[in-house]
């Protein structure tokens, strides 16, 4: 068999829809050879339809998908050489792991022993050695997830697809399988398409990320461009947390916004933006908290002080609405009511437009 | 085209250039006389003799499969597709015209025969040619649909579908329109809709005599009062039994169990033919009456009570399987609420249990209607006077009227009244169960019955299950005593006839059954697997594929639950006794019935077992490159094994102890066991059928132990799962009302 190596996905303008429901609604992006992409976005966003779509499991009601090129828009999911991990893994419970790992190579016809080589090599891979003979109902939930990868990578698809494939384990392990995961992928070169509504399992893990909302393509980028630029309100509370602040632009100069701020005016980059309504997003750690006397801050009062070990969480009153402030380092727990003024770190204030 | 079309059509090709077309007789693999004149004559191909000029109408079907093979010449896969499709359609249509144009002498279609340039022609059944012809135009236009994207472009989905749709039209569809059609044309074949309207409404059918004045009523208030009562009575028997065991700390749970078992195993009218034995003139229980309490022998269990009798202990059973379900799955904390809230046991009885009981009541009385009301057996047996529609559809068949018309209009009555209660069933209470089961644990009590409920309950079964025990110690001994009631000298003379082997010129079974007994077993275990096979494809199909008209086809299948079996054998003798599909007298024709009768059995178990499997699994094995046949057969096979046992037992059991699709069928080359007894009774040799229904009953205990054992269990690791899906009789619940 010759191994096809990892292949680009494109979608122009894909829709899918069942009956009067829109589950994704003209999304067009592309996946780079090669990449690590995540679709992400909360439940019902169209991300695990997405994902199908490209699987072969539903096909599109409109539109054009093409895998290294070449269309395969109404091709099944058996024609295209595309492999998915499942959110409940999905092995066949009458089958041994081996057996199941040598499922793609045994129905395409490669005989046995071939079959069992490519599906042994590849649960070396996963670090399951001597589990072959084990049925899944014997192994923990990580070992099946391994399984679940290996069954998927035997055959070398051109594309990897994983539909929430950490869900199922609990907190400390995740963490561990989603690094496996993208060192797997990227020692090798494979092209991964990857489900998740975890902002922070998406930005560990991505080269780039494709935020859906509404059956729509929200923002596309890079991790740090999604967290440091959001284009909109959607993309920056859903990656991170942020205040959401109306504002209003009074002028624009050299790409540079000034704008107004309760009774501050603070220059912002413009991104496009005009004079006239806006909004800014303010990352909580970008606000830092000083004594109430610095004048150049915004003033507020401290509404409520929480203790959570690394960090702490404050809430403070101010002028512009009740902001949500995230203090790293000092663990000096601050009075409710005690007077404060706010001021802002160099990075993580974006305008954004008006809803 | 791809290797599978291919297939299809060499298949074709096959069907139509080689093989016989039309249905032979007496074919044999030792002498080759039937062969004479091969490739022209009766057992020519159809190739030869639509170029021959003897059977030109032949010549367009052959055209379509050349048609479809310039499809090997293309490329372009679009307009493969499309050559396929029209070569198929086009292929089939011409097929069913010429087939159904051009039949006997002086039937058919003269203006279509004509058309097709065979006015005055005739031509006997289709046979094999014809058979793989049709296949193949099918499956080739099915890969068409296919080539052109439907169900994502999966060539093995689109042909199941064609096939099932297919198989449904010719053997539920097409026999039941013929009953319409033949219902609606007089003696010389004119259409007649006053004939028909005459015929409807004739006081022997709607008379209401018994009231008005002192005659019989028609036929149809005969049958609807003994439905009615029979529906009442089992479902008050199976509620009383299934409160006794879930809610007291009454013993023979175990008991009770088995006893459901029974009438499953048992042929229809075995219990009739007890209470004979028992009430009957000279019956056991009369002799005793009469001559410790002078009371005078009579002739009562002829009629009403004698057929409302036993089938309410045939039929009983199938209500308490059907309401210990309910009553099962009313959750305990519910009750235990509405005591917490301060009502008494009787209140939380009557405000909460009752009215989470109702819609199990409607449906156990629903199927007790319905069992009534198909039931042909115990009415035969047992009638007297009383005559119910599926009697008398029999006996307008094969009486000396030999009235196929009014058959038919019989059957028409029957069907809407099976079909209403069908309908009842699906639309009234389809949304009106209460689902009081979650997924999670209920660690409630149930609540104890009222005292007075528990006493009433029992009182009921009492005589119920006494009654019960008395039947079967009735056909156990039965069989081996010269005469029940007049000699009861132990002989095993009735087995002797019935099932003797001489072993003197080697072995020779020369007991009178065993004709009938080989026949039976042949067929039963024929079209066990065929029914499984179709029934769990349906079902995959209905649950696993998504496709233009799939709510169609699942009503479709559904709906044959419906139609009795008296139904479907008079529908079968009208529709396939004549070319072009002419299989009566023939062993093809009985299992032919069989599959189709049992075929819902198989898709509901089929899909109650798929609806378990995970659908995360198929399509782990689709994006494994496997198509939807490896995936069926490698994945979602294995995992089914439950609900295959449940088809195969079910419908081996019901092919072993149908009568009523099958009377109409058997003939003296097919007999069938059932219908041998029948006849025995007929004759007064209550011995041998007696001693027949035995060996019946434990032949398919056997069967049922054998089946069980030869699938096996499914092996999902050393640690044994609790099998998902309940046992093997457990369909048979839903199953009955076929």
């Amino acid at each position: 068999m010759t191994k096809a190596g990892p292949a680009s996905v494109e979608f122009r303008n894909v829709s899918m829809r069942y009956g009067s429901v829109t589950a994704v609604d003209n999304v067009s992006f592309a996946i780079e050879a090669g990449r690590l992409v995540t679709l992400l976005g909360p439940s019902g966003c169209g991300k695990t339809t997405t994902l199908r779509m490209i699987a072969g499991l539903e096909i599109a009601s409109e539109g054009q998908i093409l895998i290294a090129g070449r269309d395969v828009t109404r091709l099944s999911a058996a024609d295209r050489d595309v492999s998915m991990v499942f959110q409940s893994y999905a092995l066949f419970p009458h089958m041994s792991v081996l057996e199941n790992a040598a499922y793609g190579p045994t129905v395409k016809g490669l005989g046995k022993e071939a079959a069992r080589e490519m599906a042994m090599a590849k649960l070396a891979l996963v670090g399951l050695k001597g589990f072959e003979k084990r049925y899944p109902s014997e192994l923990s939930g990580g070992q099946q997830q391994r399984v679940a990868v290996a069954r998927a990578l035997v055959l070398e698809p051109q594309v990897l697809l994983f539909d929430e494939p950490l869900s199922n384990l609990d907190a400390k392990l995740r963490r561990r399988v989603r690094e496996e995961i993208r060192e797997l992928q990227q020692d090798l070169n494979l092209t991964v398409a990857y489900v998740t509504h975890d902002q922070e399992e998406a930005l560990a893990v991505s080269d780039r990320i494709i935020v859906m909302s509404n059956a729509r393509i929200a923002q596309e980028g890079a991790p740090r461009e999604l967290y440091e630029q959001p284009a909109n309100a959607f993309v920056a509370d859903f990656i991170g947390d942020a205040n959401l602040i109306d504002v209003a632009i009074t002028r624009v100069t050299d790409g540079r916004a000034d704008v107004a701020l309760g009774p501050l005016t603070v220059s912002l980059p413009a991104r496009g933006l005009s004079v006239g309504p806006a909004r800014i997003a303010i990352r909580p750690e970008s606000l830092l908290i000083g004594p109430a006397a610095d004048a150049a801050g915004l003033p507020g009062t401290i509404r409520k002080c929480a203790y959570l070990g690394n960090h702490l969480d404050i809430m403070v009153t101010t002028a512009v609405g009740e902001l949500f402030v995230i203090q790293y380092g000092s663990r000096e727990m601050l009075p409710e009511g005690s007077p404060v003024s706010l001021s802002f770190a160099g990075s993580g204030v974006t305008l954004i437009p008006p809803v | 085209m791809r290797g599978s079309t291919k297939l299809a059509l060499l298949l074709g090709w096959l069907g139509y250039g080689l093989l016989p077309w039309y249905l032979l007789e007496r074919v044999s693999f030792s002498s080759f006389g039937w062969l004479a004149g091969y490739p022209f004559g009766r057992a020519g191909s159809a190739l030869a003799l639509a170029l021959s000029g003897q059977a030109p109408w032949l010549l367009p079907v052959g055209l379509a499969f050349a048609l479809a093979t310039l499809g090997l010449f293309r490329r372009d896969e679009t307009a493969v597709a499309r050559l396929l499709m029209l070569a198929g359609a086009a292929g089939m249509a011409l097929f069913f015209a010429q087939g159904f144009a051009i039949g006997l002498k002086g039937q058919g279609m003269p203006w279509l025969a004509a058309l097709l340039g065979g006015a005055g022609a005739s031509q006997p059944g289709m046979g094999a040619g014809a058979f793989l012809a049709i296949l193949s135009l099918l499956l080739l236009f099915c890969h068409g649909l296919a080539y052109r994207g439907y169900c994502k472009g999966d060539l093995f989905t689109t042909s199941a579908i064609g096939v099932i749709v297919l198989l449904i039209g010719l053997f539920i569809f097409f026999p039941v329109a013929t009953i319409l059609e033949s219902a609606l044309i007089d003696q010389n074949g004119a259409f007649a809709l006053s004939a028909f309207t005459s015929r409807f409404f004739d006081s022997s059918i709607w008379g209401l005599g018994c009231i008005t004045a002192n005659t019989n009523c028609g036929v149809a208030w005969n049958t609807l009062l003994l439905a009615v009562l029979c529906g009442v009575i089992t479902t008050l028997l199976g509620l009383a039994c299934a409160l006794l065991i879930l809610r007291t700390g009454m013993p023979g749970k175990r008991v009770m169990r088995a006893l459901t078992v029974l009438p499953i195993i048992t042929p229809p009218f075995v219990i009739g033919l007890a209470l004979i034995l028992l009430f009957g003139r000279s019956g056991l229980l009369s002799n005793v009456l009469y001559e410790w309490f002078d009371v005078p022998r009579s002739r009562w269990i002829y009629g009403l009570p004698g057929v409302l009798l036993a089938q309410v202990l045939a039929f009983a059973p199938i209500a308490f399987l059907v309401l210990i379900g309910v009553v099962q799955g009313i959750s305990p904390s519910l009750e235990e609420a509405s005591q917490t809230l301060g009502a008494k046991r009787w209140q939380t009885f009557r405000t909460v249990t009752w009215p989470l009981l109702r819609p199990g009541i409607a449906n156990a009385f629903l199927l007790g209607f319905v069992e009534s009301m198909a039931d042909f057996g115990n009415p035969l047996v047992l009638g007297g006077n009383y005559e119910v529609l599926s009697t008398k559809i029999f006996f307008a068949v094969v009486g000396a009227s030999h009235n196929q018309g009014q058959a038919a209009v019989l059957a028409i009555v029957l069907l809407g009244f099976t079909l209403g209660a069908f309908w009842v069933q699906q639309r009234w209470l389809g949304d009106k169960s209460y689902t009081t089961v979650t997924g999670k644990g209920d660690s409630g009590l149930p609540t104890p019955l009222p005292r007075r409920v528990s006493w009433l309950a029992g009182l009921v079964i009492l005589p119920w299950v006494a009654l019960t025990f008395v039947i079967y110690l009735v056909i156990l001994i039965g069989g081996f005593v010269k005469s029940m009631g007049r000699d009861y000298t132990p002989t095993l003379e009735h087995y002797r006839t019935g099932f003797s082997i001489d072993w003197s010129r080697g072995l020779f079974f020369d007991g009178a059954a065993w004709d009938s007994f080989f026949t039976t077993i042949k067929v039963a275990a024929i079209s066990a697997p065929l029914t499984a096979l179709i029934g769990l494809i349906t079902a995959y199909l209905l649950t696993r594929q998504r496709f233009a008209g799939r709510g169609a086809l699942e009503f479709a299948t559904m709906l044959s639950f419906a139609i009795p079996g008296t139904v479907i054998g008079v529908a079968y003798i009208l529709a396939f006794n004549v070319p072009p599909i002419e299989i009566t007298g023939t062993g093809l024709i009985l299992v032919i019935a069989f599959v189709f009768r049992n075929m819902p059995v198989g898709v509901r178990s089929g899909i109650a077992g798929l609806s378990q499997i995970d659908k995360s699994l198929d399509e782990a094995s689709t994006t494994l490159r496997a198509r939807s046949f490896t995936t069926l057969w490698r994945v979602v096979l294995p995992l089914l094994k439950p609900a295959i046992v449940s088809a195969l037992v079910y419908s081996f059991v019901r092919s072993m102890t149908a009568v009523s699709a099958v009377i109409f069928l058997v003939s003296a080359e097919y007999n069938l066991a059932t219908a041998y007894i029948v006849g025995r009774v007929e004759a007064g040799e209550f011995g041998l059928a007696i001693a027949y229904s035995s060996v019946l009953i434990v032949v398919m205990a056997l069967g049922i132990g054998l089946i069980q054992l030869g699938v096996g269990e499914r092996k999902l690791g050393r640690r044994k799962l609790i099998a998902l899906s309940g046992s093997a009789a457990q369909p048979i619940a839903q199953g009955a009302a076929s």
